[in-house]
């Protein structure tokens, strides 16, 4: 077989990274709900849930501003674009040299950015507590995840992430420590990002315990919709991530044809399914933690990132 | 060009002179038009001139000498292309400040005390990259320096104002006699003041590191680098906003220019410590800065505390140059050397941009309070949309051009497993770790400060009633604004001129543009090698803008488009005052508690009324800056001590005097007499 | 870069042993800090049994042996126990935050590394690595004693100290008398908190008594922490 045309592919990527999404998000509630004894609703749900939302009104305070009623579209798109860009089920795609890691860490930053300032938009308590708790969550967040990233490429010089998953699916399996601590840092920056316990409920009703829910709190209909849509976006970029840099394998090569990139997107939906029964259980098992533990958490996922930077050198050098 | 350049300096020497006179003779309004659209002009020509000899590339450096100085010592100038691209930096933020000070300008208390100084101080910014003796930039040095310290001085009557001018100067003349020593040292023993022969015969051992050293204190008091800082927050906001906006965005960066110039030209190769040093220095002001920018309620100090913060990331970036220049990692200096240049470049821009909002708000609101504003982008439409262009470009967000520079500078880090030296090998992860923490921190300090002045409800009744300020102010923030994203999408406008500059400074080329521009340069800026690291701010933003109008085509077609209004989520209990949104030492709350407490000693106490009382609840938090107390503090107790016992050193009688007199010149004869 | 599974099974239990010093820096809470000790004397275990069998020292796993049952089982349940019967306050108190605590962690991870190898071309890597993280595990040890003000989270600390001794006798190839000092060590280590407690069971109840200490039981109430 020819191998496709790479636009398709990079296209095909926009699309399945948006389609599957609200199916992980799904059954990440789901594996939660059965854990806790609960059947839980149906891994379909959060399509209908978005469906939903779009349908409604939009309701507005009188006092929101264009920045509220623009937000919500550019949070979603680039989140949306930030995802499409983590390769998930072939290696490179045309667009892969426009934004490497850091790029994808700004990309998100951006994201952040502008769902901050629209929580503050309208000028309660409770948009001043999301956004505020949400910029120190990232000031801590963001560098533990440049940190793993600073591991990986020093480890490659390059932080592209097509030529990270060549390397490493070029060397024989060995337990590299660096990289255990950079994989570990990572999951904590993600579980921080995603706003999942111990850090935030995503699940919660009590203002007084949110985070990314009281940033969101005003909105409605399609906005919220579209806001909803970035969060499940953001859990299968980490996801995406952490598969792609530190399990690549089963990964399609650039000029695939159809039955390796079958084969590729078959073991993409494998690894993030297991990472997200493995993030379920992870939920279940342990507390939620007091706002201000929340730094040390993320503290210390900045000091291991740095550690693994450390012990590269221990590894490494002659 | 070099003498397009000395004309217009010369034509903005004038405008200083004739200001005044013209304010006496004719009216107020034509001074002041005189003034800065003068200014405006000068800076025009001047720029050009400058990015033409760089763009050109016919000669690489242009030698002028004035009949002026010293009897001995002519002053010499000379245009390189190290100059060319301060030159550049300075005269398109003095055109800008020029532009918005028609506007500002009106609104400023005592105009007469703006309009002479204000064309001076461009002037000695323009002459001090020109300098090519150390009388000439010194001279041009200390003329930047009073200039600059007039201007603080011009809103003399507020309360504060006076100790800041004083302080500024104090550390001004610090920083200049510093220069002056170094430059003393530099000349060695010969005594040629001029820089062609101290290029020639660079010192080595004990006087290469007492120049240094003295180079650091006096370039970097003057940039703002950690510990010699704490004047900075205090002399930059008293100042007029187009003021502040040129000594935080320009000012500091020719201190830099100092100093690269010294470092990494007259002094030919001083080792991979004073790199170190940089590196130690940037960290520090980069964490610093940021940390006290979040802690601060007046816009302008905030302001002026990132200025620390983006002059550290610069000498990050410097230090990371002369480690790989010394390591003879040409590419990876290159590199480096780019990232900083281009962020001198980028963090004018943007700095200016935020004082020109401040001024802006100054002007609406009255105040410079952040807990006093609010709702003001009902009201500032579109100052509010400039600013978040601001904000968004200096929080490093793509596709602005804070990014390019900080990504430039990541890369440059991670070249560090290279280096030879086991200490660079762990302190360049190490400063990496604290820049990408400076650069979160700094994110999460302009969503406080573009939250709690722009969106929200106002909360005074001043926020209430502001109005849109003029055309002029306007005009000068768009440009900038476009400027931003102009850089940051096609990043090649400003690294294309600084390659010759980078090749000249560290020795090699930026290995992409080794051979010249290519189209898919100007596209993709992938320094070291294709296929390895890149990054395209044309496709990222292109892409954004495809994928964010195809969603919102998407979701008008499957959505409805209803939208009503009505009241703010309130949980049950509506609160009728503005007083219960979140104030910018709530939102710095958690921050303050993370890192505040460790690094300021912050300390919160909330004094709460018992039931029954009527007076309102008090939130007092308490700052110490450990700079201040460490070291300024003692120095200022150690100057008054000696100050007092010398005082009676002017009560002397006539024939005390006349003894103190010839004890000197007994010392100076004894002095000749021995080192015969 | 890879030198074989045995290098990467080794480095893996000793960075292990390494994290879970973080890790005991990072608990608030005293049950924590015994469970993660647990952990940390598991892995110990672990690294000197797999040294016994790569090395084909089968004294080693006596060592494990020793590491397993009495570190990793019968002190943290014995402190469990005394724990909770003389109340004792059960929130970690720290001298500086617990980020401080954890960068200072990571300073003194770089030292070990700094130190070991720059002068150790001449030994193989596995030696160098595992050297360091004794070393560190040590250091590790030590900033626990003196950042921590409960005496019991200051006894953790020593005996982290301790498996990090451990860890580098017995990453050494044929080095002496492990067995012998790890016995001498754990004696050491009982007494001091035999003694320990004593003390402050005597401040506590002015005896030491333990009959009289049964006459408190149902009448007295216990000190909620």
């Amino acid at each position: 077989m020819n191998a496709t045309s790479p636009i398709l592919l990079q296209a095909l990527q926009f699309v399945l990274v948006l389609a599957v999404a609200p199916v992980i998000t799904g059954i990440s509630r789901k594996a939660r709900s059965r854990l806790l004894g609960r059947v839980g609703p149906s891994i379909f749900q959060p399509y209908r849930d978005i469906a939903k939302l779009l349908r409604k009104d939009v309701v507005m305070a009188e006092n929101a501003s264009w920045l509220y009623r623009v937000a919500p579209y550019l949070v979603f798109a680039l989140m949306w674009l930030a995802t499409a860009l983590v390769p998930a089920f072939v290696v490179r795609h045309p667009l892969s040299p426009a934004a490497d890691l850091i790029a994808l860490v700004g990309l998100l930053a951006s994201s952040r950015f502008l769902l901050a300032l629209a929580g503050m938009d309208v000028g309660t308590s409770f948009g001043g507590i999301g956004s505020s708790r949400e910029m120190m969550i990232s000031s801590l967040a963001e560098p533990a995840m440049l940190m793993v990233i600073f591991t990986m490429a020093m480890f490659v010089h390059t932080t592209s992430i097509p030529s990270i998953v060549d390397f490493v699916l070029g060397r024989p399996v060995g337990l590299r420590v660096s990289f255990a601590l950079a994989v570990i840092s990572l999951i904590m920056v993600g579980i921080a990002e995603t706003g999942r316990i111990p850090i935030d409920n995503p699940a919660t009703h009590l203002e007084l315990t949110m985070v990314h829910e009281a940033m969101v709190l005003e909105y409605s209909g399609r906005h919220l919709a579209l806001i909803e849509a970035a969060a499940m976006l953001k859990l299968l970029f980490y996801l995406s991530l952490i598969a792609v840099v530190f399990a690549p394998w089963g990964i399609a090569p650039a000029a695939a044809t159809g039955p390796q990139l079958a084969w590729g997107a078959a073991a993409w939906l494998g690894k993030i399914v297991a990472g997200t029964l493995a993030l379920a259980v992870f939920e279940v098992s342990i507390a939620k933690m007091r706002v201000f533990r929340v730094a040390e958490f993320l503290g210390g996922a900045l000091l291991l990132g740095l550690l693994g930077t450390i012990f590269l050198y221990v590894s490494q050098s002659p | 060009m070099l003498t397009a350049i000395l004309v217009a300096v010369a034509a903005l020497f004038c405008l200083g002179v004739l200001a005044p006179a013209v304010r006496a003779g004719a009216s107020g309004d034509i001074a002041h038009d005189l003034v800065y659209l003068g200014s405006a002009l000068a800076c025009l020509v001047a720029g050009s001139a400058a990015a033409w000899f760089l763009v050109g590339g016919q000669a690489a450096s242009l030698n002028a000498t004035l009949p002026m100085g010293l009897p001995w010592l002519p002053a010499q100038l000379r245009i390189d292309s190290l100059s060319a691209w301060f030159l550049i930096v300075v005269n398109v933020i003095g055109f800008a400040a020029s532009v918005y000070g028609k506007g500002y300008g009106r609104h400023v208390d005592e105009p007469g005390r703006v309009l002479p100084f204000f064309p001076a101080f461009l002037a000695g910014m323009n002459l001090v990259p020109l300098a090519d003796d150390a009388f000439t930039f010194l001279l041009s040095w200390e003329f930047m320096s009073v200039s600059s310290w007039l201007l603080v001085l011009a809103n003399h009557r507020q309360p504060g104002n006076a100790r800041a001018g004083m302080i500024y100067l104090v550390m001004a003349v610090f920083g200049g006699a510093c220069l002056l020593l170094a430059f003393g040292v530099l000349a060695g023993a010969e005594g040629t003041y001029y820089f062609a022969d101290m290029r020639a015969h660079p010192p080595t051992g004990w006087p290469a590191a007492i120049a240094l050293l003295l180079i650091v204190l006096g370039t970097g008091s003057k940039a703002g680098g950690v510990p010699l800082h704490a004047w900075l927050p205090i002399a930059h906001p008293a100042a007029p906003s187009h003021v502040s906006a040129l000594m935080s965005g320009v000012m500091t960066k020719v201190a830099l220019y100092g100093l690269i110039r010294v470092m990494f030209d007259l002094m030919g190769d001083p080792g991979w410590g004073w790199g170190a040093v940089l590196l130690a220095v940037g960290a520090v002001s980069a964490l610093y800065g940021i940390l006290s920018a979040l802690l601060q309620d007046d816009v302008k100090t905030m302001l002026a505390c990132s200025t620390i913060e983006n002059i550290g990331i610069i000498m990050i970036g410097l230090g990371l140059a002369q480690v790989f220049r010394v390591s003879g990692l040409g590419a990876l200096a290159a590199l480096a050397a780019t990232a900083a240049l281009l962020h001198v470049f980028n963090h004018a821009l943007m700095k200016t941009l935020m004082f020109f909002v401040a001024g802006a708000l100054q002007t609406a609101t009255g105040t410079r309070a952040l807990e006093r504003m609010g709702g003001l982008i009902q009201r500032l439409p579109i100052t509010a949309a400039l600013a978040l262009a601001g904000a968004a470009a200096i929080s490093a967000l793509p596709p602005f051009n804070g990014f390019v520079s900080e990504w430039m500078t990541f890369q440059a880090v991670l070249g560090s497993p290279q280096l030879a030296q086991w200490p660079l090998r762990f302190g360049v992860p190490v400063t990496g770790a604290v820049l990408a923490l400076a650069a979160a921190l700094a994110a999460a300090c302009f969503v406080r400060a573009y939250g709690i002045a722009f969106l929200g409800r106002p909360r005074s009744p001043e926020a209430a009633s502001a109005h849109e300020v003029d055309g002029w102010m306007r005009a000068a923030m768009a440009g900038l604004a476009a400027l931003c994203l102009a850089v940051g999408v096609l990043p090649m406008i400003a690294i294309l001129p600084l390659s010759q500059v980078v090749a000249d400074l560290v020795g090699s080329p930026l290995p992409a543009l080794a051979d010249g521009p290519t189209l898919s340069a100007w596209v993709w800026l992938a320094p070291l090698e294709q296929g390895y690291s890149s990054y395209s701010g044309l496709v990222v933003f292109l892409t954004a803008v495809i994928v964010t109008v195809s969603v919102v085509a998407g979701v008008h077609r499957l959505a409805n488009d209803r939208v009503r209004r009505g009241p703010p989520w309130d949980c049950g209990f509506p609160d009728p005052t503005a007083a219960a949104q979140y104030t910018a030492s709530s939102f710095a709350q958690p921050l303050r508690r993370v890192f505040g407490t460790l690094i300021f000693r912050a300390v919160e106490r909330v004094d709460m009324p018992e039931p029954g009382e009527t007076r309102p609840a008090r939130l007092e938090v308490r700052l110490t800056d450990p700079a201040w107390v460490a070291l300024y503090a003692p120095l200022i107790a150690a100057v008054g001590w000696i100050t007092e016992r010398a005082n009676p050193l002017q009560y002397l009688t006539i024939r005390r005097y006349l003894s103190l007199v010839f004890m000197a010149l007994i010392l100076l004869l004894s002095a000749v007499a021995l080192s015969r | 870069m890879l030198y074989g599974l045995d290098f990467d099974i080794a480095h893996t239990l000793g960075t292990s042993v390494l994290l879970l010093s973080f890790a005991l820096l990072y608990q608030r809470r005293l049950t924590g800090v015994l469970e993660a000790f647990a952990l940390q004397a598991v892995f110990v275990a672990a690294a000197a049994a797999w040294q016994a069998w790569s090395q084909d020292a089968p004294h080693l796993y006596i060592t494990a042996g020793i590491a397993l049952g009495f570190k990793a089982i019968a002190i943290p349940l014995a402190l469990g126990h005394i724990v909770r019967k003389l109340g004792i306050h059960r929130t970690v108190e720290t001298v500086v935050g617990v980020n401080l605590t954890l960068l200072a962690g990571v300073a003194l991870v770089a030292l070990s590394i700094l130190l070991v190898f720059p002068v150790t071309f001449a030994s193989g890597n596995v030696a160098r690595e595992n050297l360091t993280l004794a070393l560190s595990v040590v250091l590790l040890g030590l900033l626990m004693m003196i950042t921590r003000r409960n005496a019991v989270t200051q006894v953790i600390g020593f005996m982290s100290l301790e498996n990090g001794l451990v860890l580098a006798a017995v990453g050494v190839k044929g080095m002496p008398l492990v067995v012998e000092g790890s016995v001498a060590f754990s004696v050491l280590v009982a007494f001091i908190i035999f003694g320990m407690f004593f003390f402050r069971i005597r401040e506590r109840f002015d005896t030491l008594d333990l009959q009289y200490l049964e006459t408190f039981r149902g009448d007295r109430q216990v000190d909620r922490p």
